[in-house]
C-alpha cells in the first residue's frame, strides 16, 4: 500500500532506496534466544543471594487476629520472616492508587502487604527470606495465622447496594469512580430512530499469563546506599521512581535493569507489593533477595483485567445510518485501585472508544467502577478496547441486520470518511490520519468476502454452520501528556528520549528510554538511527532497559515505543547527523550542505564520492581535537525528547475479519481464518509489525474464547492453574493474514503510530460477530465472553 | 525420607558426565538451572502445562518440571544448550530467526526441543498436524502462526 506523504514531513534519509526503514530485518536478540542464551531475571544469581516466598491470604476478606512465626523463624535456612506491618514500617507511607485526572476517584491507602486485614485471596501476608526458595516455602507452612473471616464483596452488580458491606469504610461505599460522557440529544435521536438495537454484554476477568512470571532481584549496597533492581519490567524508570519514593531511597541511588523480559503485555508496567517487600528485605538484610512469582501465585497476584458488564443500545435510520449510541458500563475492580496507574483506565477507555469508527453525533456513556474482594485490576494489552469494540461492533452488526444491509455495506455508510480528518468523535476524542474506507476495501479483497458468503450459504444448506465476522476499530496508541498518568500525578513519563553518540571507532550508541520485551524495539530503533546516520545496522548498538545507561523515559506500553521512542531516535539522529556533517565540513573545508552520509562514510552529496569515514570523524572528534579550530568543540552526543503536544493519543484504525465454524450440538467454535487490515502509519519493519498484530490477535482470541479467572461467591479463585485456566494453544488458533494501510501520523516526522495492540483490541469483537453470524439461523445471540461451549449452548437454549 | 534428603546421582547432560548429590524433591529443570547453570530451559508453570521446561531425556521429550532430578539417574539429558551445540536443529533455529517465530524467547527452547522431535520423524506433516504436535507448548507472544511457518518450512526443506 502506498505511503501517503506527510504534509509537514521533510524529505529524509528514511525515504532513500537503501534506507533500513520499511525493510524486514531479523531481530538482534533472536539468535541468542533460539540458542537458549537469553538472560531473564531468574537466570541471574548474585553472591550472598537469598530467596523470598510469600504466605498469601487464603481468604477473600479477613482480619488478621494473630500471627505466629516463631517455628518458621527457626526453620532450616530461614534468615528472616517479615509481616506486613514490619514491611510497612520500612515504607515512607501507604500509597493510594488514584490520579487527579480522574475527578472524584477514590481508593484506600495500601501497603505492600496486608497489615491488619487481607482484602483478596492471594494478598501477600508474610514474607519468608531463606537460603533457597524451597526452604522459604517449607517455613511458610509452619506459620500460623488466626484469621477472622469478613464478608466478601464479590458481585459488581450488587456492590453499590445498601445491604452490601463496604470494603473500605474510609471510602463510605464501594464506588471507585464514575464518569459520564454526554453529547446531549441522545434521547431524541433514539426516539427518532427507525430501529433501536440493544443488548447486555458480560466480559469475564482474565489475566496476562506472561510465560515468564513477575521477577525481581534486589541488591542493596549499604556502604554506598545504592539499590540495584534487576526486574522483568517494561518501565524501568517508573520502577526506579516508585521504589525510591516508597522505600525512601534517593531516586538517583536506584538503578533498575530490565534484562530479557519473558513477556509483559501490560502486566509488567505495574508495581506489586510483593516485589517492593522483597526489595525492603534486601535493604534490611544488606543481601541480594530474589523473588520469582510461581504460576499459582501469579494467578492470584498479577493484575486482572476486563471484568465488565455493559448495557448498550444503538439507534439507526431505515437508510442504515447510526443516529445515536448509549452505553452503561459497570466495571469490577479489585480490592484496591492499582498503584500508580489505577484500576479505572479500562472503563475510561471503553467510554472513549466505543463506536469510535463511526460518524454519529449523539453519544451517552456512563461508567461505574466498583471495588470487590478480588485481585486488583489494571492495564492489560489493549486496555478497554476488546470490550468497547465487542459492544460497538455487535450493535453495528445487529443494526445492519435490522436494516437489511450487509455488515460491510453498513460499515461503509457509517465510518468516518478518509478525507474527513482531523475531526472529533462523538466521545469528544480528536482523531486524525485515519483510513477506515481504505481498510474496508483491502479487507473485502483479502477475505474474498463475496466468495466466503457464497460458501457459507452452501454449507448452511448442508447443516454446517460457518460464520463471518467483521469488526472495525480505533485504537488509542502512544498517549500524550494531557489527561494521562503524569498529568494525574503519577511518576510516569509520557515523553520519551534518545541519547545517540558517535564513538571513537565510528560506531553509534543509541540509548533509548523505551524498552524491549521481544517485540523488536531495539531493532526498530536501530533501523531508524542507522537510516538517518547512513551507517550499516551492524555499526549501531541500541541500549535499553537500564536506568543508569539510558535517558529517562516512559518505557514500552500502550503501543508507544515506535511512535514516541522512535520519533525521539529520529530527532536525535538528525541532530547528530548535522553535527557530523558540520565537523566534516570543517575538516574538509566544504559546506555541510554539500556533504551526505552513506554506508559509514561522509560523501559528496551529488556524486557520492567518499570524502572521510565516520571512524575518522570519531577519531578526530575524540582524540585529535587539536586539529580543529578553537571555536569548534565536538560533542558527538545528542539527547532529544519527544512528546505529543495537544493530542490525547495517536489513534490508529483498522478492521478485522473472521471465519469460524460453530457446532450447534456441542457449542464448540472452530476458528478457520482471521484477517487484519490496520493502519499504523509508517512501518519501520514489516515483519515485526505483522507479528505484533498476529500475537495480539491470539491474545484477544484467548480472552474471547477461553480465558476466565473464575471466582466463587466467597471470592475464591477456582481455576488458578494452567490446567484450569485455558490459554490459546497452537492447535486451536487460526492462521492470521495481516495487511496494512499506511497513513503517517501528522504529529511526528517519522509518521509511525502504534501497532502492538491492534490485534488484541478487535479480535474478540470480530470472533463474537462471526459466532453470532453462524448462530443467526437459530435466532440465537451470544453476548458473553469468554464464549465457552456452555455459553453457546445456553444461547441456543440447549442447556 | 525427609525433604532434605539427597541421593547420589550420575547422569549425562549435553554429553558431559555429571555426578551430584541431589535433594530428592528437586525437579529436573531446577537442577539443570541452579546446579548446572543451564538456564536455557525455562520455568513457566511447574505443573506440566506450558512446556517451557521441555528437555530431552533418553531421546524423548519430557517436562523438566514433572520429573525429579534423581529420576534422571543414569539417563542421557539434552537441553537447548546441548541441542544447539550439536547443530541438530541449526536449520530450524535459523528459520525461527528469519521468520521471527519468537518474540520474548521464553518458550522458544521448549518449543524447539518439541519441534525437534517432529523433525526427527523425517516425514511431511500438515500445518494442522504441526499445530497439534506443538499444542503442549504455550507461547503468549507470537500467536503461533510464525512458529508453524518456521517448522513447516524446515520440514519441507528436510523432506524435500
Amino acid at each position: 500500500m502506498k505511503l501517503a506523504m506527510n504534509a509537514n514531513a521533510r524529505l529524509t534519509p528514511l525515504d532513500r532506496p537503501n534506507s533500513y526503514v520499511g525493510r524486514t530485518l531479523s531481530r538482534v536478540g533472536a539468535r541468542r534466544a533460539v540458542a537458549g542464551r537469553g538472560t531473564y531475571t531468574d537466570d541471574m544469581s548474585l553472591p550472598r543471594m537469598l530467596h523470598a516466598a510469600f504466605l498469601r491470604s487464603p481468604h477473600a476478606h479477613a482480619r488478621i487476629a494473630r500471627i505466629e512465626t516463631s517455628a518458621a523463624e527457626r526453620a532450616p535456612g530461614v534468615v528472616k520472616v517479615m509481616s506486613g506491618a514490619e514491611v510497612a514500617k520500612m515504607c515512607t507511607g501507604p500509597w493510594v492508587g488514584t490520579l487527579t485526572c480522574f475527578p472524584g476517584m477514590k481508593s484506600a491507602p495500601q501497603y505492600p502487604m496486608a497489615v491488619d486485614r487481607a482484602c483478596w485471596q492471594g494478598e501477600p501476608v508474610i514474607m519468608i527470606i531463606a537460603q533457597t526458595r524451597a526452604l522459604a516455602e517449607d517455613a511458610a507452612e509452619l506459620i500460623e495465622i488466626a484469621w477472622e473471616p469478613l464478608p466478601a464483596v464479590t458481585q459488581k452488580e450488587t456492590a453499590l447496594d445498601r445491604t452490601t458491606p463496604v470494603l473500605h469504610s474510609v471510602l463510605g461505599n464501594n464506588l471507585a469512580f464514575r464518569k459520564v460522557i454526554d453529547t446531549g440529544g441522545v434521547d431524541t435521536a433514539l426516539e427518532n430512530s427507525d430501529v433501536v438495537v440493544e443488548g447486555t454484554f458480560d466480559f469475564g476477568r482474565h489475566t496476562a499469563v506472561s510465560l515468564e512470571p513477575r521477577a525481581i532481584l534486589a541488591d542493596y549496597d549499604k556502604y554506598t546506599q545504592r539499590l540495584t533492581l534487576y526486574t522483568s519490567s517494561q518501565v524501568p524508570h517508573m520502577i526506579q521512581t516508585v521504589f525510591a519514593r516508597t522505600l525512601g531511597v534517593p531516586e538517583h541511588n536506584v538503578r533498575v535493569v530490565a534484562p530479557d523480559v519473558g513477556g509483559s503485555f501490560g502486566l509488567k508496567i505495574h508495581t506489586f507489593g510483593d516485589e517492593i517487600a522483597a526489595t525492603a528485605a534486601a535493604i534490611a538484610l544488606g543481601r541480594p533477595v530474589k523473588f520469582i512469582a510461581d504460576r499459582l501465585e501469579s494467578f492470584v497476584s498479577d493484575i486482572h483485567a476486563r471484568e465488565n458488564r455493559i448495557s448498550a443500545r444503538m439507534g439507526v435510520s431505515k437508510a442504515g445510518e447510526i443516529q445515536a449510541l448509549e452505553i452503561d458500563v459497570l466495571s469490577g475492580a479489585g480490592a484496591y485501585s492499582q498503584f500508580p496507574r489505577t484500576s479505572v483506565f479500562e472503563a475510561n477507555l471503553i467510554l472513549n472508544i466505543t463506536g469510535g469508527p463511526y460518524k454519529h453525533k449523539y453519544y451517552r456513556a456512563k461508567a461505574s467502577v466498583v471495588y470487590l474482594n478480588k485481585v486488583p485490576t489494571s492495564q492489560y494489552r489493549a486496555v478497554g478496547h476488546p470490550i468497547g469494540n465487542s459492544v460497538g461492533e455487535a450493535l453495528v452488526d445487529w443494526a445492519a441486520q435490522a436494516t437489511g444491509l450487509d455488515p460491510i455495506e453498513f460499515r461503509r455508510r457509517n465510518v468516518m470518511p478518509d478525507d474527513s480528518y482531523p475531526r472529533t468523535t462523538a466521545a469528544g476524542i480528536k482523531v486524525a490520519d485515519m483510513s477506515h474506507q481504505r481498510c474496508i476495501d483491502v479487507l473485502v479483497e483479502r477475505m474474498g468476502y463475496m466468495a466466503l458468503r457464497k460458501e457459507q450459504a452452501e454449507l448452511r444448506a448442508k447443516g454446517i454452520h460457518h460464520g463471518i465476522g467483521i469488526a472495525a476499530f480505533i485504537k488509542g496508541t502512544a498517549p500524550g501528556p494531557r489527561g494521562y498518568y503524569g498529568a494525574g500525578g503519577a511518576p510516569i513519563a509520557s515523553q520519551d528520549a534518545c541519547t545517540i553518540k558517535l564513538e571513537p571507532g565510528g560506531g553509534v550508541i543509541c540509548a533509548v528510554g523505551v524498552t524491549e520485551q521481544g517485540q523488536g524495539v531495539d531493532t526498530v530503533m536501530g533501523q531508524i538511527a542507522a537510516s538517518i546516520l547512513g551507517v550499516p545496522m551492524e555499526q549501531v548498538r541500541v541500549i535499553s532497559g537500564d536506568t543508569d545507561a539510558t535517558p529517562y523515559g516512559g518505557g514500552t506500553y500502550a503501543s508507544r515505543a515506535t511512535a514516541i521512542g522512535g520519533e525521539a531516535v529520529f530527532q536525535a539522529a538528525h541532530e547528530l547527523r548535522s553535527e557530523i556533517l558540520s565537523l566534516a565540513g570543517t575538516l574538509l573545508q566544504a559546506a555541510p550542505s554539500t556533504l551526505d552520509l552513506l554506508d559509514g562514510q561522509v560523501v559528496d552529496a551529488g556524486s557520492g564520492r567518499q570524502r572521510i569515514s565516520l571512524a575518522e570523524i570519531g577519531r578526530i572528534g575524540h582524540f585529535q581535537v587539536g586539529e580543529l579550530p578553537n571555536s569548534v568543540q565536538p560533542v558527538l552526543s545528542v539527547t532529544r525528547r519527544y512528546r505529543l503536544l495537544e493530542d490525547l493519543y495517536i489513534f490508529t484504525n483498522g478492521i478485522h475479519g473472521a471465519y469460524v465454524e460453530v457446532d450447534p450440538d456441542t457449542g464448540f467454535i472452530r476458528l478457520l481464518k482471521h484477517w487484519v487490515v490496520e493502519d499504523c502509519g509508517r512501518i519501520i519493519n514489516p515483519q515485526l509489525a505483522d507479528e505484533q498484530v498476529r500475537g495480539g490477535c491470539v491474545q484477544g482470541l484467548g480472552g474471547a474464547l477461553y480465558e476466565h479467572s473464575i471466582y466463587d461467591e466467597a471470592g475464591q479463585l477456582v481455576n488458578g492453574t494452567m490446567a484450569d485456566y485455558l490459554t490459546p494453544m497452537a492447535g486451536e488458533m487460526p492462521d492470521i493474514e495481516v495487511a496494512h494501510v499506511q497513513t503517517p501520523t501528522s504529529v511526528s516526522e517519522l509518521g509511525a503510530k502504534g501497532v502492538g495492540e491492534s490485534g488484541t483490541g478487535a479480535a474478540p469483537a470480530v470472533v463474537m460477530n462471526a459466532v453470532n453470524d453462524a448462530l443467526r439461523p437459530f435466532g440465537a445471540r451470544v453476548t458473553t465472553q469468554p464464549m465457552t461451549p456452555e455459553v453457546l449452548l445456553k444461547a441456543l437454549g440447549k442447556v | 525420607m525427609s525433604l532434605e534428603e539427597e541421593l547420589a546421582v550420575i547422569m549425562t547432560v549435553n554429553g558431559e558426565r555429571v555426578a551430584r548429590s541431589i535433594p530428592v524433591r528437586q525437579h529436573l529443570v531446577d537442577f539443570l538451572r541452579t546446579e548446572l547453570g543451564l538456564t536455557g530451559s525455562h520455568i513457566g508453570c511447574e505443573h506440566g502445562m506450558c512446556g517451557a521446561c521441555s528437555v530431552r531425556v533418553d531421546g524423548a521429550v519430557v517436562r523438566g518440571c514433572l520429573m525429579l532430578a534423581v529420576q534422571a539417574d543414569g539417563c542421557d539429558v539434552l537441553t537447548i544448550e546441548g541441542l544447539t551445540e550439536s547443530e541438530e536443529v541449526a536449520d530450524l533455529q535459523a528459520k525461527f530467526v528469519e521468520r521471527n517465530a519468537l518474540q520474548c524467547g521464553y518458550c522458544t527452547p521448549g518449543m524447539l526441543i518439541t519441534a525437534a522431535e517432529l523433525l526427527k520423524q523425517g516425514k511431511p506433516v500438515s500445518r494442522d498436524g504441526i499445530r497439534a504436535f506443538l499444542s503442549g507448548n504455550y507461547c503468549r507472544c507470537t500467536g503461533y502462526h510464525a512458529i508453524i511457518d518456521a517448522v513447516e518450512e524446515t520440514l519441507k526443506a528436510r523432506t524435500g
